[in-house]
């Protein structure tokens, strides 16, 4: 394994040290150099106009043909499946149709036999049906040990996943047993025309950058994606050949004990909210300047039925509580309309919102990120301009 | 007197809101980003050294612990490790070696397994949820499996912790689960379990006179085929910065005729 | 600015900061409405070995001098005058027992004290003996092997939050100022009480309240050194504390200067920033050159007490009331720079103007302290 520069065909034009997030790069003598810091990220091999840099001694590829299909983990709770299930599922037609291959779902739970079938209506052409009272809990290692036998089983050579509080437990484990690599997180799914593998696309460094991922020399190629962040469609009514398209697994209880003792659940005290739920997020960030100043943010959402929403840096001031937080380390939303006030879009905070339908920004610095991916921006107060408008909204008067 | 070990696993970052787009050539510049402490790293290695405290405080418990830290990175990666000394780890070791570079989550976690066996007694292995530059979150339930422990994401609380069983509050997706496990066990911290301390001026001083071990594959003697880029299923194959195409309609005017063309074009969304 | 400081002396100041910024500031407001003693930030102080400063190795201290105390004290008021305030003064309350105390005394109050899991407090003041402290009339009378004492001390910093109280009262009174004695006293004790916290114009989160001893019976083995050696511990005490009040005026002019600063590079008024006005450079000089004369004089008195000498009283007092005086200047420039804001209570500046004013009273007076320097400059001349 290593990385090697063209000396003759170089130029030293440092294109490619602009790149490298890593400090691994130096020009000497007219001549790029590459350092130990080097983590073969490839950017450089990207940028360099004059194709002067080559990552060498990969190992060749094994033979996968055995491997084929598109499957997608449908992950449920208490009987209900979670929306991300039928988001994969679109996303897994998309995939299998370029592929030429079969889409099956993979549904592990308790009492979630009827709805489960809904994967069908989103393209599924199979459904592997996991259903026993060994699984009423999320729990790691006895959902793994069944996920793992029917991917050793069935080898399919993509197997997605949501990128949920259990799936980002759950999945690597699966991923670690089999052997194989998993990409996070992922915001693009694609098959490569030539090779027909999977070209995993995620950000990194807070979604500043995104990378394209691969799996080398394993199977399946294994990736999550964030709830909301795949569009899911429906394409048909459930065929009337269902029972010939759903396996149902044998369940031995013996063997599936757990190492862990669930000892109970505790709700958050206070309010229960998710903003996900909402087509409309009136969020707010540092141009607040206050936990107070939200309250104005507040009337314009009901008045919108939408809810309130906010940037990390509001939320670490203490200005509202965890839950309405948007962003990276916060949750990923993809609204109908989200009003971004007082928002500078950190990238961290884009990362959270940038998927919505139609982005509105209001801030009094014209030269805020935020504009850069907003449908509708006004430079300008939102202490007056909110105001204003939640008055229009209501009073139903025009202004001019 | 058998020592227990508490061994946290801290990452050096890139500390990424330095990072900017150079607008000409639509490439990233580094301008002069500074190396940090992944975040979440810091409540883990507070998380640790309370546990500690806690045990060695309570007569009942009757060992001695201590708390390992462990970085696999370049070798700039000291500096964390002496900051972890400085707030009350008692011992920390680089991993660093060529051979590693390029690793993926996979090889990440098989090479911090390797250390940590080496290290032995190794009771609880604390992470933080995520990283800066990756957070995929993967490591330490890879590690877990590959070390044939327990992992429990998303710890907001360490109820109880005694010599043989960890209880634990973490983070569900709606609410919170209490489970407990038998140690040897592997969690990963988010920034509501504790309050990080400042170091010390003692720690600081200890830290500053520590030499902390670097171990290479040969200290870990470790097959150069597990570790690295070569012992990873995933690889990075190109680096872009996301092209935003799409035009923003800046809406101007006083703040009487903006306010009434913004509602104009929610009126068009249906949304009034 | 700082120069020429020891990696350890760095760490120090390093430390202090990152307290300040993650602890302090962002609270600082909130604690001057409530007036609420700040544990949180004095819990990270001690988890720094921040008190350790004050104490020699063999107490479980640090063993360093006064210069690290300032360099602390210094950086704390930075932050927040309430929170250097109930740090100092947790010094001040212990230094009459590492003047006066022995071995055992020492043993027995000094390591908690040094791990901050105690503070100290100094008890002198009462309503009758301010600038007058010959005049004091608690009584602490032997009984047997106890002290009784009767009185009560008012105004005491670090009152009904602290455990350990250094109390001066008359254990002769014919004897007059000779008649005075230290006693340790420790909360719990029974005849000891708090009045309410005071409500004061500066460092309200400050715990600043009344003593009062009704028949308190104290061991005879708390006395610090023999009856009578009351006001020379109190004296040499204050030689030791007056820097780091001089320390704590720096620090909050500093932290005005800063604020300043900042505002007049943001603020825009006829098209240019304020910065570019001559008027707002000559303040921002003046205050600059002001805080920079005040450190040197607080750090160079430090360095002569830390050496040995015999004979600070005089450089102690300049340091205290030069930067005392200079800060209130200072922090009230900070205020006219940002005029209107500063003067809202949204901005932190009138919190620092209204801070910096208790430095120029307690641990005595600015007048009491240009007495001191002008008699010994009398009584020795230029030296």
């Amino acid at each position: 394994m290593d990385i090697k520069v063209n000396e003759s065909t170089c130029t030293g034009c440092s294109l490619c040290k602009a790149v490298c997030l890593y400090d691994a790069i130096e020009i000497k003598d007219g001549k790029a150099i590459i350092n130990d810091s080097c983590i073969f990220c490839g950017a450089c091999v990207d940028t360099c106009k004059f194709d002067s840099i080559e990552i060498t001694g990969l190992t060749e590829e094994k033979d996968f043909s055995d491997y084929s299909g598109v499957f997608v983990y449908i992950e449920t709770h208490g009987g209900k499946i979670a929306d991300v299930g039928p988001e994969l599922v679109s996303e897994g037609r998309k995939l299998a149709d370029d592929l030429g291959a079969k889409l099956s779902a993979v549904a592990v739970g308790n009492g979630m036999e009827k709805s489960a079938e809904i994967v069908f209506e989103y393209g599924a052409d199979h459904l592997y049906l996991a259903d026993d009272p060994v699984f009423e809990n999320n729990i790691d290692d006895v959902y793994s040990k069944v996920l793992v036998q029917i991917i050793s089983r069935e080898k399919p050579e993509i197997f997605l996943a949501g990128a949920t509080a259990f799936g980002r437990t759950l999945i690597p484990k699966v991923a670690a047993i089999l052997k194989t690599g998993l990409t996070a997180d992922c915001t693009g799914l694609a098959i490569d025309e030539e090779k027909k593998i999977l070209l995993q696309t995620r950000p990194t460094f807070g979604g500043n950058i995104l990378a394209t991922i691969i799996t080398r020399n394993a199977r399946p190629q294994m990736a999550t994606v964030r709830p909301h962040v795949m569009e899911k469609k429906k394409v048909k009514d459930i065929p009337p050949d269902i029972k010939d398209r759903i396996t149902k697994i044998e369940v031995d209880q013996k063997k599936f004990k757990s190492k862990y003792k669930l000892l109970g659940t505790e709700t958050e005290k206070g309010e229960k909210i998710n903003i996900t739920d909402y087509e409309v997020i009136v969020s707010g960030g540092r141009g607040l300047g206050g936990g107070e100043k939200f309250e104005l943010l507040k009337e314009l959402a009901d008045a919108l039925n939408g809810v309130v929403g906010a940037s990390r840096a509001a939320v670490d001031s203490g200005w509202i509580s965890y839950p309405h937080q948007v962003g990276q380390t916060g949750k990923t939303v993809n609204p109908k309309i989200y009003i971004a006030c007082g928002i500078s879009g950190a990238i961290q905070h884009l990362a959270g919102m940038q998927t919505s339908d139609i982005i509105i920004a209001i801030n009094k610095d014209a030269s805020a990120p935020i504009f850069k991916v907003a449908n509708y921006g006004i430079v300008g107060d939102l202490f007056e301009v909110i105001p204003m408008l939640i008055k229009r909204i209501k009073e139903g008067k025009p202004l001019v | 007197m058998i020592k227990i070990k508490i061994a946290v696993c801290i990452k050096q970052v890139p500390g990424t809101t330095e990072i900017k787009i150079d607008p000409e050539t639509n490439t990233l510049v580094r301008q002069g980003i500074e190396n940090i402490v992944n975040p979440f790293d810091t409540y883990a290695v507070e998380e640790a050294v309370s546990l500690k405290e806690r045990l060695e405080a309570d007569e009942s418990f009757g060992e001695e612990v201590e708390v390992a830290v462990i970085s696999m990175g370049p070798p700039q990666a000291e500096e964390i490790l002496k900051e972890a000394i400085a707030v009350g780890a008692d011992k920390a070791i680089l991993l660093s070696d060529r051979a590693f570079a390029g690793a993926d989550t996979w090889a990440t976690a098989a090479t911090l397994s390797m250390a940590l066996e080496k290290l032995g007694d190794v009771k609880l292995i604390i992470f933080g949820k995520q990283t800066l530059d990756g957070d995929t979150g993967q490591v330490g339930p890879e590690l877990a499996h590959k070390m044939n422990i327990p992992f429990i994401g998303y710890v907001s609380a360490v109820e109880e912790i005694s010599n043989k069983n960890i209880k634990v509050k973490r983070l569900a997706e709606e609410n919170y689960e209490i489970i407990e496990v038998r140690m040897p066990a592997a969690i990963s911290v988010g920034k509501d379990i504790n309050n990080p301390r400042v170091p010390s001026l003692r720690g600081k001083m200890k830290a500053k006179k520590e030499e902390i071990p670097v171990w290479t594959v040969k200290e870990l003697e470790a097959d150069p085929e597990e570790v690295g880029l070569a012992g990873s299923y995933t690889q990075v194959v190109k680096i872009f910065t996301p092209r935003i195409v799409h035009d923003v309609k800046m809406i101007e005017g006083t703040p009487e005729e903006m306010v009434e063309e913004l509602f104009g074009n929610l009126k068009e969304l249906n949304v009034v | 600015m700082h120069y020429l400081l020891t990696e350890e002396q760095q760490m120090i100041v390093d430390i202090c900061r990152q307290i300040v910024d993650e602890k302090v500031k962002p609270v600082r407001a909130e604690l001057d409405e409530s007036k609420e003693f700040p544990w949180d930030a004095i819990k990270e102080i001690a988890r720094g070995d921040l008190f350790r400063l004050f104490i020699e190795e063999k107490y479980e201290g640090m063993g360093t001098g006064i210069f690290e105390v300032c360099l602390a004290t210094e950086e704390l008021s930075r932050g927040d005058l309430s929170v250097a305030t109930s740090y100092a003064a947790s010094g001040l309350g212990l230094i009459p027992i590492n003047v006066g105390g022995s071995d055992d005394q020492k043993k027995r109050f000094l390591p908690q004290l040094a791990s901050g899991e105690k503070l100290a407090a100094f008890g002198l003041t009462e309503a009758e003996a301010g600038s007058d402290a010959g005049s004091i009339r608690t009584t602490a009378l032997r009984d047997g092997d106890h002290y009784i004492i009767n009185g009560t001390k008012q105004w005491i910093t670090n009152g009904g939050e602290a455990d350990i109280y250094t109390i001066f009262a008359m254990t002769n009174p014919e004897k007059g100022a000779r008649g005075a004695s230290a006693i340790v006293v420790e909360k719990g004790t029974p005849g000891f009480e708090f009045g309410k916290q005071e409500d004061k114009l500066g460092i309200r989160a400050s715990a600043t309240r009344e003593l009062i001893f009704t028949d308190c019976r104290v061991p005879a083995e708390n006395l610090l050194g023999r009856e009578g050696m009351g006001f020379l511990i109190a004296m040499k005490t204050f030689d030791e504390s007056r820097p780091a009040v001089g320390a704590q005026a720096v620090g909050v002019a500093q932290g005005a200067l800063e604020e300043a600063l900042e505002y007049s590079k943001v603020r825009k008024q006829f098209g240019s920033t304020i910065s570019s006005f001559q008027a707002i450079q000559h303040m921002l000089a003046d205050m600059a050159t002001s805080v920079e004369a005040a450190r040197a004089l607080v750090y160079h008195t430090a360095r002569v007490i830390d050496s040995g000498a015999k004979d600070v009283s005089r450089l102690s007092a300049m340091s205290k009331t030069f930067a005392s005086d200079i800060a209130m200047k200072v922090t009230t420039d900070a205020v006219q720079i940002l005029a209107g804001y500063g003067y809202m209570k949204e901005y932190p500046v009138e919190k620092m103007m209204r801070d910096a004013k208790i430095t120029q009273i307690y641990e005595g007076t600015n007048q009491i302290q240009r007495n001191v320097i002008a008699l010994d400059l009398i009584k020795k001349g230029v030296i």
